[in-house]
């Protein structure tokens, strides 16, 4: 089973870029992937740009209307994901857990929809 | 002579003894819950019908399963929705084609372990935790469970079909967690179990002090919970502590619905032989060696039970008890409870000087035991002025009817 894990942080916490803990967190993130990788678990994941760099886009009544800035401002962003193929919930869950971000902020585990032939 | 065979009955009796156990075995076969009891139901009706007809199977819980898994066949093929269990029908299928007839002497794997871990899987919120145990394994109604809750029935219905459906789309496992995280798997499931028992035992509201029912549908699952995992000291140290608690239930309460304390309670209306199951087991479980939170709270209550009168209760050893679990458990409730024990053990005044010290550093401003043992420990110290507004608090705390007029008594 497909689960995605949604990373969310608020933006100042955790390691920030330019101190010394970061190059370690970083580090962390490609031992984890390597990690679920090796165990066959890996299917994708990225890292995303700030919330600064969004933009929302909807049709409203046909017209295309773009607002700066993410779909919701809350205090905790999506900050990035992995898509993982695991056995069961608790196997994702596992997974999750090892995710660096998890110390700090928190991840969403949703399995992946399933459309029938 | 016999009185006449009533099928719906037989029924009745096979569902109440066996449901959870029936369920448990359908879902590992069909692989999900919502069809597991679909399927179940679909099969009681069909008894129904064949029974009175042909009389009651040598084994109604064996035709039961053989029928559901039957009608989950006809429910694979039929719709397509069920494509994804493509595996589950194979296996049905093969298991169809190798027995004939249902084999009377068939044991019914039991698969109650793999079910109660499912519905107590901390992916799932509390109250859908223990709602879906009393379902499957306790097999109650939807309705009797709403009862229970004080919710509509409609409401708890489609909590209980919102639970299924998450558990089918995210996949959680129906296994017995790996011995990594079982530990902490099982502490859920005896919170579950414990909370049950405790709506039975001192409703959180209404004017109903026992809800028995509830009391004796958590003891029966502990028995099932330990029967499976009798090497973990804390489920038996569970079971115990809920007979001990039990053994006074008809003694909590005067014939005007009054809630009696411990300290007043009619020693000869305590039940000896549930105090007896409880102490024994809670030997047992010390043991082996496992000590745990629930296993120190049944000590404490098997100290109670044994004692002649409330003078002659082993103060300094409770006292220690609660010690050692607030250590393993800080809270203020243990505190709470500690307090009484030490105001005989030690003294009041060191008594009174803990509960400053539980106030001091927890934010319990307005929990409604606080104010119980404060007020009793000061009235005894011989401050009933200052006792009164601390009493008065705690009534205004207080949603049980009967407890509200237990206390408004104390005030006088």
């Amino acid at each position: 089973m497909q689960y995605i894990a949604l990373i969310y942080s608020a933006a100042n916490s955790g390691p920030q870029p330019g101190t010394p803990e970061f190059g370690g967190y970083i580090q962390k993130y490609q031992e984890f992937t390597a990690e679920a990788q090796k165990a066959g678990v890996f299917v994708a994941g990225d890292a995303l740009q700030s919330t600064d760099t969004a933009t929302t886009v909807t049709l409203e009544n046909g017209k295309l209307e773009t607002t700066d800035g993410p779909f919701a401002e809350t205090k905790e962003q999506l900050g990035g994901y992995y898509l993982l193929d695991c056995k069961d919930l608790d196997e994702a869950i596992s997974y999750a857990a090892k995710i660096p971000t998890a110390k700090h902020g928190r991840i969403e585990v949703r399995p992946v929809m399933v459309f029938d032939q | 002579m016999l009185p006449p065979f009533k099928p719906a009955q037989a029924i009745e009796l096979t569902i109440r003894e066996d449901y959870g156990r029936i369920l448990a075995s359908l879902v590992k076969s069909v692989g999900d819950l919502q069809l597991a009891e679909d399927v179940l139901q679909d099969a009681i009706e069909a008894a129904l019908g064949n029974w009175q007809q042909h009389g009651l199977p040598n084994s109604p819980a064996a035709w039961l399963i053989q029928t559901a898994r039957r009608k989950a066949i006809d429910r694979f093929r039929r719709d397509a929705t069920w494509a994804k269990l493509k595996p589950e029908l194979t296996y049905l299928t093969e298991l169809e084609n190798s027995q004939q007839t249902v084999d009377e002497s068939e044991e019914i794997p039991d698969k109650r372990l793999e079910l109660i871990f499912t519905c107590c899987h901390p992916a799932l919120d509390q109250k859908t935790q223990i709602a879906l145990t009393l379902r499957t394994l306790g097999g109650l109604t939807t309705d009797e469970i709403a009862r229970a809750f004080l919710d509509k029935p409609s409401a708890m219905a489609q909590r209980l079909v919102r639970a299924k459906k998450k558990i089918s789309l995210a996949g959680i496992p129906y296994e017995v967690p790996a011995s990594d995280i079982l530990p902490e798997r099982l502490e859920t499931v005896l919170s579950v179990i414990y909370f049950i028992f405790n709506e039975g035992y001192a409703a959180s509201s209404g004017n109903q002090v026992t809800r028995g029912d509830l009391s004796d549908e958590a003891i029966r699952l502990a028995r099932i919970t330990v029967q499976l995992l009798p090497e973990r000291a804390e489920v038996t140290g569970l079971l115990a502590l809920m007979l001990l608690h039990d053994s006074r239930r008809k003694a909590r309460q005067n014939k005007k619905g009054e809630l009696t304390a411990l300290q007043f309670q009619d020693r000869k209306l305590w039940d000896q032989s549930k105090i007896l199951e409880g102490t024994t087991l809670i030997k047992q479980a010390l043991k082996k060696q496992q000590i745990g939170p629930y296993q120190l709270q049944a000590s404490i209550s098997a100290l109670h039970a044994e004692a002649k009168n409330w003078e002659h209760t082993d103060w300094p050893q409770i006292n220690a008890l609660y010690e050692l679990l607030y250590r393993m458990h800080p809270s203020a409730v243990v505190r709470i409870n500690q307090s009484i024990a030490m105001s005989y053990a030690t003294s009041i005044k060191a008594a009174i000087d803990l509960l400053k010290q539980v106030k001091a550093s927890t934010q319990i401003n307005d929990y409604q035991p606080w104010y119980v043992a404060m007020a009793d420990l000061l009235d005894r110290d011989g401050k009933r002025d200052e006792s009164i507004p601390l009493l008065e608090k705690a009534i205004e705390l207080t949603d049980n009817d009967a407890e509200k007029q237990f206390l408004q008594k104390k005030l006088g």
